[in-house]
C-alpha cells in the first residue's frame, strides 16, 4: 500500500493527529489528495487547486494544513467559481467566502473547487452544465444533489473532507446516498456571505465528512456572527466535539409523516432505519412516535418560497457587470438580457425562476408566496410541539439509497420528492445530519448501497446533534467501502 | 368654461448624507471618477450580502420624526424586481407595506409615508438619443448606486404650483437643519416627482393622474407642475380624457412628453428580503432620537411670529435658514435691538450685504454678532440714521470691527441738535423756493430736493424722517 493510500484512509480528525504527531507532514497529506484529486474520474472536481505560493501548514492550526475541497458555490478570490453555471464559466471572485476563509484562518489548505447541481438546484448533480458526477459506490448511480460533488469526493476517497450546501437537503441527501456524515447547521449558525445564493431564507452551508468528529471540527471553526450577514448569528457556546458513547436520557421521537407514513421509502431503507432505531433503544434512548401534521406539505411549499427568492436572487447574472454576455452590436438591452440568460442558465435553473417569478406576480402572490409562508409558519409550529416532547427527531434522509442516472431526469415531481423528509427541516431552519446506518439494496435490485438516517435538533442544538450522532456512529461500525475500494486499502476501517 | 382645480401629490427622493452606502461600507460620493467607491456587495457580486447601514437608520428615523409620522415598531424590507444596468441585483432593496414612518404632516401638507432604500447607479448613454434604447453604449457609474435615500410621499394636499415650491422649500430647509441631507437639486440629493390630476371645482372624487418624473431645480418643479395642469386642463376642456402615464419636462422648451403609459407598468413582484433583519427600533431609541431633533423651520416660524412678533416674511426666510436664524438669535441675545428691527436687518440689509458681497452665508463675512446688534441699536436709537448704518453694515461685512468705535472716530452720529438742524432746513427751503411751493401746495414728492440739500449739508447724517417733519412743520401743513 502506498503512503499516500495510507494517508487517505485515515479521517480528517486522524490525520491531523498523526500530523501533529509527527508521523507525516501536512504536505505530504495535501500531495496525496492533489495526486488523487488530478485523477478524478468521478467528474466531482472542477478544479484542483495547487498549493498557493507562500502557503505554510502549521501543524498547531486547529487544522494543521489539512487539505479542504470547497463545493463550488463559495466564492473563492481569484479561483474561478460558477455555481456550476455556464453563466459563471469564467468568473473569478475578487473576494472569498466567509466560510471558506475561517476554514483558511484555521488552517485549511484548498484543495479544489466541487461540481454541483446549477445554482443548487437538483437532487442528483445531472443538473450541472458541466457533466454530471458519478457515485463511487456504483458509477451508473447519482451521488445524489445538489452538493453530488463534495458526497462523491469525500467517498470516492479524493478528499478527506468537503464543505456543501443545503437549502432542502442537498448536503443530506448526497451523504446519505453517499455513505457520509452530512451536517446542515441551525439557519444562522454560519455566514452566508460569499455563497451563491439560491434561496436565502433556506440557504445554509455544512460540511460533509467521513465521521461525526470531522463535521463538528468544521462546523466549529465555520460557525459565528459575521458583520458582512446580518441573519449570521452563530450557536450560543459554540460546538463541542462530540465523545458522547450512549444515549441514555435522550428522547428520540419518530415523526410518522416522515418516516412510518411517508410513501415512497424504499423496503431496504424502511429495514435500516428501523435497524437503527432498534439500535438507540439500546444504547439507553427512549424512542416513541410522534407528528409533524403539517411536513407532507413541505415540497409544495418549498417548491414556492425557493423559486420565488431564487427567481431574484439570480436576476443579477444579466450580463452586464461579470459572467457570460451573449450580444451582437446590434442587439439592444432586452435582447442582451434574454440571449444571455437563454444561453446561460439550464432548464432547471429556467423551470424554477418561471415558477418563482409567477408566485410572486400581482394578483397570484397571496395564493402561492403567501400561502406557503403560512404552510412554513405552520410546519416551524409542529417541529416546535415535537421538541417540547423530544430532545431529537430521527427519520430516514432519503426515501431511497442511489438512483441510477437519468433515472428521474425526464420527471421533476419524483426528483423534488427526493427531499421530501429533509425540506420540512430546511423550512423550519433547524440543524439536521445524515448519518450513514447501513446498507441497502435498492427497490430496482442491485447491489447493496448506504442507507442515511436523519437525526433533527432544535435550533442552536448542534452540540447535543452531534453527540448523538456520534454515540449512534459508534455503535454502528458503518464502514464506508467505497472509500476503501476507491483508495484501494481493502481490510483498512475509516473512522 | 369650467371652473378647475389641482391636486398635487409629491414624491421626494433624498439622500441621506451618511459616510457609507446603506448595504455596502462604500464611500459616498459626488462627481467622484467612475466606479471607483465600489465592492463586491454594491456591484451585486454573486454571493454578497446586504447589511444595514446604522446611521442611515437613525438619520431616517430623525427624517420621520420631525416630519410627525409615526415609526413602525418594526418594518422590513423588500426587493423590488426589474431588470436594468443601474441595478446591480436586479432588485432594489427599499420598504413596501410597512414603511419606516407614516401618517406625518410638514406644515399644511400631510405625509403618507416615509421609508428607506438604496440609490442606483447612474447610467449615461452616448449617441444622438440620450435614452437607452438607440444609444451607441451605455455607462453605468455604480458610485451612486446603493447610496441611502429616504423616499417621502405626501398625501394629494397641494393644489398649486406655487405651494409645491414653497412646500418643498420647507422640506429643504427641515431636511437640511436635521443634517441628514444636503439637499443638493442640482447633484440630485433631492429628487421631486409629482402626480398630478385636476376635478372640478366641488368635486370629490380625484381625477386620474400622471406622474411628472425627475425636475431638477425648484424652478422648473413650478414650471412643470404648471404646464402639467394647463395641458390638462385643455386636455379635459377639448372633450378628452387624461390618461395615466408618467411625464417629462423638458425646461428649455417648456414641454411635456409621455415617458411611460400605463401599459407598461411594471409588476415589480416585491417580496420580503431574506437577507436583512428587520427594523425594530427601541422606544427608547425613538425617544432619544426625538428628545435630540433640533427646533425645525415650521416650529421656528411659529415662535418667531408668534413669540418675538417678527413680521411674517421676516420669520419665514429666518426659519428657511438656520445659520441665518442661529446668527439673528446670537445678536437678539446680547439686548440693545428689538427682535422686528433685528429681524429686518439680518433678512434685508444683512442679506443684501452678503450677496453683494458674494458670501454664501454670514459665516463667511467678518461681521460678528455683537457688531450687528450694536449696529442696529444705533440705528433704533437714531444715534446714526438707517443709511449710515448700512454703509457701516457693508464695512462690518468685510473688516469687522465695532460701530460704536467707528461712529466716533468718524464723527457719524446723526445731526441731532434741534438748533442746528432747523436753521439747515430754513436755509434748504430757502434753497429750493420751487419745491416747496410745490410741497406746500400738496405735492409731497417735490419734497426730495429739499432733503436731498440738507443731507448734502449733513453728509447724510440727519434723520430723514424728523427732516421732512421739520419741513412739513415749517411750510405750516401739519
Amino acid at each position: 500500500m502506498s503512503l499516500g493510500a495510507e494517508l487517505r484512509a485515515l479521517s480528517l480528525t486522524e490525520a491531523i493527529e498523526q500530523i501533529r504527531a509527527g508521523r507525516f507532514s501536512a504536505v505530504e497529506y495535501g500531495a496525496a489528495y492533489r495526486e488523487a484529486a488530478g485523477r478524478d474520474d468521478l467528474n466531482a472536481y472542477l478544479e484542483v487547486v495547487a498549493v498557493r505560493e507562500g502557503e505554510q501548514p502549521d501543524p498547531s492550526a486547529p487544522l494543521a494544513g489539512a487539505p479542504i475541497a470547497i463545493k463550488d458555490i463559495f466564492c473563492t478570490e481569484g479561483v474561478a467559481t460558477t455555481a456550476g453555471s455556464r453563466i459563471l464559466a469564467n468568473y473569478r471572485p475578487p473576494y472569498t467566502a466567509t466560510a471558506v476563509q475561517r476554514l483558511l484562518d484555521g488552517g485549511a489548505s484548498l484543495l479544489g473547487k466541487l461540481n454541483m447541481d446549477e445554482f443548487a438546484m437538483g437532487s442528483s448533480n445531472e443538473n450541472s452544465a458541466f457533466g454530471p458526477v458519478l457515485n463511487p459506490w456504483d458509477r451508473d448511480r447519482v451521488p445524489g444533489g445538489s452538493s453530488g460533488g463534495s458526497a462523491a469526493a469525500v467517498a470516492g476517497g479524493l478528499a478527506p473532507a468537503a464543505l456543501g450546501t443545503d437549502t432542502g437537503g442537498s448536503i443530506r441527501q448526497p451523504a446519505a446516498l453517499c455513505g457520509l456524515v452530512g451536517l446542515k447547521p441551525t439557519y444562522g449558525a454560519i455566514s452566508r456571505y460569499g455563497m451563491i445564493a439560491f434561496a436565502s431564507s433556506l440557504d445554509q452551508c455544512g460540511p460533509l465528512t467521513r465521521t461525526v468528529a470531522d463535521a463538528a471540527l468544521l462546523s466549529s471553526l465555520m460557525e459565528g456572527v459575521d458583520r458582512r450577514d446580518s441573519t449570521a448569528v452563530g450557536i450560543p457556546g459554540g460546538i463541542a466535539i462530540p465523545n458522547r458513547t450512549d444515549l441514555k436520557g435522550l428522547r428520540l421521537g419518530v415523526p410518522r409523516e416522515l418516516a412510518g407514513e411517508a410513501e415512497g421509502i424504499e423496503a431496504g431503507v424502511r429495514a435500516q432505519f428501523e435497524r437503527a432505531l432498534a439500535l438507540c433503544e439500546e444504547l439507553g434512548a427512549a424512542v416513541a412516535e410522534t407528528e409533524l401534521p403539517n411536513a407532507p406539505h413541505g415540497i409544495s411549499a418549498y417548491y414556492v418560497l425557493a423559486p420565488a427568492e431564487a427567481s431574484a436572487n439570480l436576476a443579477r447574472f444579466d450580463g452586464v457587470r461579470y459572467g457570460l454576455r451573449v450580444a451582437d452590436h446590434q442587439s439592444d438591452l432586452t435582447e442582451m438580457y434574454e440571449r444571455t440568460r437563454a444561453a446561460g442558465l439550464g432548464p432547471e435553473v429556467k423551470r424554477r425562476i418561471m415558477l418563482g417569478t409567477y408566485a410572486l406576480s400581482s394578483g397570484y402572490y397571496d395564493a402561492y408566496y403567501g400561502q406557503a409562508q403560512k404552510v412554513r409558519t405552520k410546519i416551524s409550529d409542529d417541529f416546535r410541539a415535537a421538541f417540547a416532547d423530544f430532545d431529537l427527531l430521527v427519520t430516514p434522509t432519503s426515501p431511497s439509497v442511489a438512483f441510477k442516472l437519468g433515472a428521474r431526469a425526464a420527471d421533476p415531481l419524483a426528483m423534488y420528492m427526493s427531499d421530501y423528509c429533509t425540506v420540512p427541516i430546511s423550512l423550519a431552519g433547524l440543524p439536521a445530519l445524515s448519518l450513514p446506518c447501513g446498507l441497502a439494496a435498492p427497490d430496482d435490485g442491485g447491489p447493496e448501497l448506504p442507507v442515511g438516517l436523519q437525526i433533527v435538533a432544535p435550533a442552536f442544538a448542534e452540540s447535543r446533534l452531534l453527540d448523538a450522532a456520534h454515540a449512534i456512529e459508534a455503535a454502528l461500525g458503518f464502514d464506508c467501502a467505497a472509500v476503501r475500494r476507491e483508495i484501494g486499502v481493502e481490510g483498512a476501517r475509516n473512522g | 368654461m369650467a371652473d378647475f382645480e389641482a391636486v398635487i401629490g409629491l414624491e421626494i427622493h433624498v439622500q441621506l448624507a451618511t459616510k457609507t452606502k446603506m448595504f455596502c461600507s462604500c464611500e459616498l460620493s459626488f462627481g467622484a471618477e467612475p466606479n471607483i467607491h465600489t465592492c463586491p456587495v454594491c456591484l451585486g457580486h454573486p454571493g454578497t450580502l446586504p447589511v444595514s447601514n446604522e446611521q442611515a437608520i437613525r438619520f431616517g428615523i430623525e427624517t420621520a420624526l420631525a416630519l410627525g409620522c409615526e415609526i413602525a415598531p418594526r418594518s422590513i424590507f423588500h426587493r423590488k424586481n426589474y431588470f436594468y444596468p443601474d441595478l446591480s441585483k436586479g432588485y432594489q432593496i427599499s420598504q413596501y407595506d410597512i414603511p419606516l414612518g407614516s401618517s406625518g404632516r410638514l406644515g399644511e401638507v400631510r405625509i403618507h409615508r416615509a421609508h428607506l432604500e438604496e440609490d442606483a447607479a447612474k447610467l449615461s448613454h452616448l449617441g444622438e438619443s440620450g435614452r437607452i434604447d438607440g444609444s451607441d453604449a451605455s455607462l453605468v457609474d455604480f458610485n451612486r448606486g446603493g447610496t441611502p435615500l429616504i423616499e417621502i410621499v405626501t398625501e394629494p394636499d397641494i393644489r398649486d404650483a406655487a405651494i409645491a415650491r414653497e412646500w418643498l422649500q420647507l422640506l429643504r430647509s427641515t431636511l437640511r437643519q436635521l443634517g441628514v441631507s444636503d439637499c443638493n437639486m442640482e447633484e440630485g440629493s433631492l429628487r421631486c416627482d409629482a402626480n398630478i390630476s385636476i376635478r372640478r371645482r366641488g368635486e370629490p372624487e380625484l381625477g386620474v393622474k400622471t406622474e411628472l418624473k425627475n425636475m431638477n431645480s425648484f424652478r422648473f418643479i413650478e414650471r412643470g407642475i404648471e404646464a402639467e395642469i394647463a395641458r390638462q386642463i385643455e386636455l379635459v376642456e377639448a372633450g378628452g380624457r387624461v390618461d395615466q402615464a408618467t411625464m417629462h419636462f423638458d425646461p428649455a422648451s417648456g414641454s411635456l412628453t409621455v415617458l411611460r403609459s400605463k401599459e407598461f407598468a411594471h409588476d415589480y413582484r416585491y417580496f420580503p428580503e431574506p437577507d436583512l433583519v428587520p427594523l425594530a427600533p427601541s422606544l427608547e431609541l425613538i425617544a432619544e432620537i426625538r428628545a435630540a431633533l433640533p427646533e425645525l423651520p415650521e416650529t421656528r416660524i411659529e415662535r418667531y411670529i408668534g413669540e418675538l412678533g417678527i413680521p411674517g416674511d421676516a420669520a419665514r426666510v429666518l426659519g428657511f435658514d438656520a445659520a441665518a436664524a442661529e446668527f439673528f438669535e446670537a445678536a437678539l441675545a446680547l439686548g440693545g435691538a428689538s427682535p422686528s428691527a433685528l429681524s429686518g436687518w439680518v433678512t434685508g440689509e444683512l442679506a443684501a450685504a452678503l450677496r453683494e458681497a458674494g458670501h454664501a452665508g454670514v459665516g463667511d463675512s467678518a461681521l460678528s454678532s455683537s457688531g450687528l446688534a450694536a449696529l442696529a441699536g444705533l440705528v433704533e436709537a437714531k444715534t446714526i440714521n438707517r443709511r449710515t448704518g448700512r454703509e457701516i453694515l457693508v464695512r462690518l461685512v468685510s473688516q469687522g470691527g465695532d460701530p460704536v468705535a467707528i461712529v466716533e472716530a468718524e464723527g457719524l452720529g446723526s445731526v441731532s441738535d434741534a438748533d442746528a438742524l432747523s436753521e439747515i432746513v430754513d436755509r434748504a427751503l430757502a434753497a429750493q423756493p420751487k419745491a416747496a411751493d410745490q410741497v406746500a401746495a400738496g405735492n409731497q414728492k417735490a419734497v426730495g430736493p429739499i432733503v436731498g440739500f440738507v443731507m448734502r449739508e449733513t453728509k447724510g447724517r440727519a434723520d430723514g424722517p424728523e427732516v421732512t417733519r421739520l419741513i412739513r412743520a415749517k411750510l405750516g401743513l401739519d
